[in-house]
């Protein structure tokens, strides 16, 4: 009852938005202008600042700033600096498509975002219908790609990051007999399981139970986590967020279950979780295009700029995201345009130039797009050891 | 032994569900009504331990019994605010109310608590004991939870029984009209309702956030809702129905997700809710009340 009143309060609250939006989305010359009367780049994000992945949309938000910060010292892109706008999604689909509105309201020509897959899935049929380019830096699902030429992916897909996991655990013999526990309800932790599936089989890794939760259920995992340990796992692959991770870690400890944990990127975040006891992620590996602790002089000054301006060590996500206001600025400058384009053209040009841009980031060399939007890059493992990210090679 | 432990993991969810579903109980019992942000005093008593314990460092007895105190004044003030002023409203102004409640309480600790997770430190220390030369291991908060079940439930049937209070709380249930006649103080007598459910609301969020560590300010009310479900299904109103139906709902759930499928247990559970209910519409202990004519 309550879910349903829920439910039907916010489609009406939605369409109430929309219908009030109809008129006000379109770019004109006027709308691209800061207070001072200069024309200014519109680039808006959205992500989740609070909620269940708040440390994703916090970084990414922090990231782009920085980005933008640095660039707009430089000079801006083809001579016109950058207004950046981010808003709160918390993870969800509804208030993404809000956000959108928002930023669409306020003339945003380019958006960076989203950070979650099932929000962004939402936003990308937006974008594309609307005819804004889209650039996220962290959803993973082709769901968010899936018929929207518009949008491009700086994150790597969950097919991709699937299939490098069983590859990465056949190759390196972590484990012989599987279990998984995966969210059937997120199109990112089912996508990603479903890869890693058929690769498993291929490299001949034994999965020996399959587990699954829901949104609605995801506290419990005691009883997923006796179904593996009976079953004889001795590797856990878990394709889901930190929060969700943080509880298995510790009720796999409850009921004296110690497998090798094997986690994908929405583990990044574990050690920030407010009072959790980080030993129990101790040996834990996941699977980041980005370590913290690289030496190479990029990374350095990312990290080191990063912490001296918002404090805590960039993730995963703030790296790609930093990548991407990089990689926006290089295919605007490569397509030589200017913002009193409209945001039609500035849509067509950026899907043909993202496709010739070769990039060297934060998060991977020789970075490359396909008409599908999906970027070819190599991912890296990670393992967390004495309470740190570190590189597992 | 499988078996054994996924029984054991059902009792403990159900005993959880079944202190959640006395709050329902007791409150639709007295005042007939659906107290839907039951579920959300739950999330803030589970925070009123959180801040004093792992915040202030109080010892675990000390941060439950201010958690209990601050929910039990809490549950009399939204029913004075709420509930009180609509006792003469229909059922569905009262229902649409809690609803509203709900999402108040909700709302209030996104702001004060925001919405980033926080991982629950469990109140209960002993780690439990191990059976069946270790194959079979049974958790601390797990006994504790069933126990903690078992003495409320008992004191609570004792004192509906045996006490004046409790006597006034069957009159009202009873007929209300009948009972303010014969000199019951019926507000007084629906404060205490709600003082004692609320109350209990605290040690339920204190041991749901021990089995289940994670606390945001939506923790309460999936719970919640599976609580009521657990309070129809046993018959709501009757207070041993409510805790058949929590720990029948609880074994269900946990034995669906061990044999049939972790994808389709909440589905199940709801099926055999629909069943029972068909068969027996008023919940498996449920009184068949006539309709006065």
């Amino acid at each position: 009852m309550k879910k349903f009143l829920s439910l039907a309060l916010s489609a009406s609250m939605a369409t109430a938005l929309l219908v009030g939006c109809g008129n006000s989305g379109n770019s004109t010359g006027s709308d691209n202008v800061d207070t001072s009367g200069e024309l200014v780049w519109k680039i808006g994000g959205i992500g989740p600042v609070t909620g269940g992945a708040a440390q994703y949309g916090q970084g990414v938000e922090n990231a782009i700033q920085l980005a933008v910060d640095e660039i707009n010292a430089e000079g801006g892109i083809n001579g016109y600096q950058i207004a950046f706008n981010f808003q709160d999604d918390e993870a969800d689909a509804q208030k993404a498509v809000n956000a959108y509105n928002t930023l669409k309201d306020w003339g945003m020509q380019i958006l960076e975002g989203t950070v979650t897959s099932g929000a962004c899935a939402a936003v990308s049929a937006e974008t594309n219908n609307d005819r804004i380019f889209q650039l996220t830096p962290s959803a993973s699902s082709t769901s968010v790609t899936e018929g929207n030429d518009n949008t491009f992916q700086i994150c790597f897909s969950d097919p991709n990051q699937g299939t490098v996991s069983a590859d990465y655990i056949a190759d390196n013999n972590l484990g012989t007999k599987i279990g998984v526990i995966y969210d059937s309800s997120d199109p990112y932790s089912s996508g990603v399981y479903q890869n890693f599936a058929l690769e498993a089989q291929a490299k001949g890794l034994e999965i020996v139970a399959t587990e699954s939760f829901t949104q609605d259920n995801k506290t419990d995992f005691t009883t997923q986590l006796n179904k593996c340990k009976s079953a004889g796992a001795d590797l856990l692959f878990l394709p889901f967020y930190y929060q969700e991770g943080s509880v298995v870690l510790t009720q796999a400890d409850q009921i004296g279950y110690d497998p090798v944990m094997f986690g994908v990127d929405g583990f990044d975040g574990l050690l920030g979780v407010e009072n959790f006891d980080v030993s129990l992620a101790e040996g834990v590996y996941l699977l980041t295009p980005f370590a913290a602790d690289a030496t190479d002089d990029a990374t350095k000054s990312f990290v080191s700029s990063y912490e001296e301006k918002f404090g805590g060590t960039p993730n995963q996500f703030a790296a790609d995201a930093y990548d991407g206001v990089y990689i926006l600025k290089e295919a605007i400058e490569a397509a030589g345009l200017t913002p009193d384009a409209s945001n039609e053209e500035i849509c067509d040009a950026l899907i043909a130039q993202i496709q010739q841009v070769n990039y060297n980031g934060l998060t991977g060399e020789n970075m490359t797009w396909n008409d599908a939007g999906e970027v070819s890059k190599a991912p890296k493992a990670v393992i967390i050891k004495d309470g740190g990210y570190v590189s597992a090679e | 032994m499988g078996f054994l432990t996924y029984l054991i993991n059902g009792l403990s969810l159900g005993s959880v569900y079944a202190i959640i579903a006395l709050g329902y109980t007791m409150v639709y019992g007295i005042a007939k009504m659906l107290n839907f942000a039951h579920g959300d005093v739950i999330m803030i008593g589970a925070y009123l331990v959180f801040m004093t314990m792992t915040g202030s460092g109080m010892p675990v007895v000390v941060s439950i019994v201010i958690s209990i105190i601050c929910c039990t004044a809490l549950g009399m003030l939204i029913e004075k605010v709420a509930y009180k002023p609509l006792r003469k409203a229909t059922n569905l102004a009262v229902l649409i109310t809690a609803i509203g409640v709900s999402y108040f309480l909700q709302n209030m600790a996104l702001l004060i608590f925001g919405s980033n997770p926080i991982s629950f430190t469990s109140v209960i220390t002993w780690q439990g004991i191990t059976l069946a030369g270790g194959q079979l291991k049974i958790t601390g908060v797990t006994i504790i939870t069933i126990i903690t079940c078992l003495i409320i439930m008992v004191a609570l049937m004792w004192f509906v029984k045996n006490t004046k209070p409790g006597q006034a709380m069957r009159a009202v249930s009873e007929d209300r009209d009948a009972a303010t006649l014969m000199g019951i103080n019926v507000n007084g007598t629906i404060s205490l309702t709600f003082a004692i459910g609320s109350g209990l609301a605290a040690i339920a969020g204190a041991l749901l956030c021990s089995s289940y560590p994670v606390l945001t300010p939506y923790t309460g009310s999936m719970p919640g809702i599976k609580a009521f479900t657990a309070a129809v299904f046993g018959g709501i109103g009757s207070i041993p129905g409510a805790l058949i139906g929590g720990l029948l709902l609880g074994i269900i759930e946990n034995l669906a997700k061990a044999y049939i499928s972790s994808q389709l247990a909440d589905a199940i559970v709801f099926a055999v809710l629909i069943i029972v209910l068909l068969v027996k519409p008023t919940g498996i202990l449920g009184k068949q009340t006539k309709e006065k004519v």
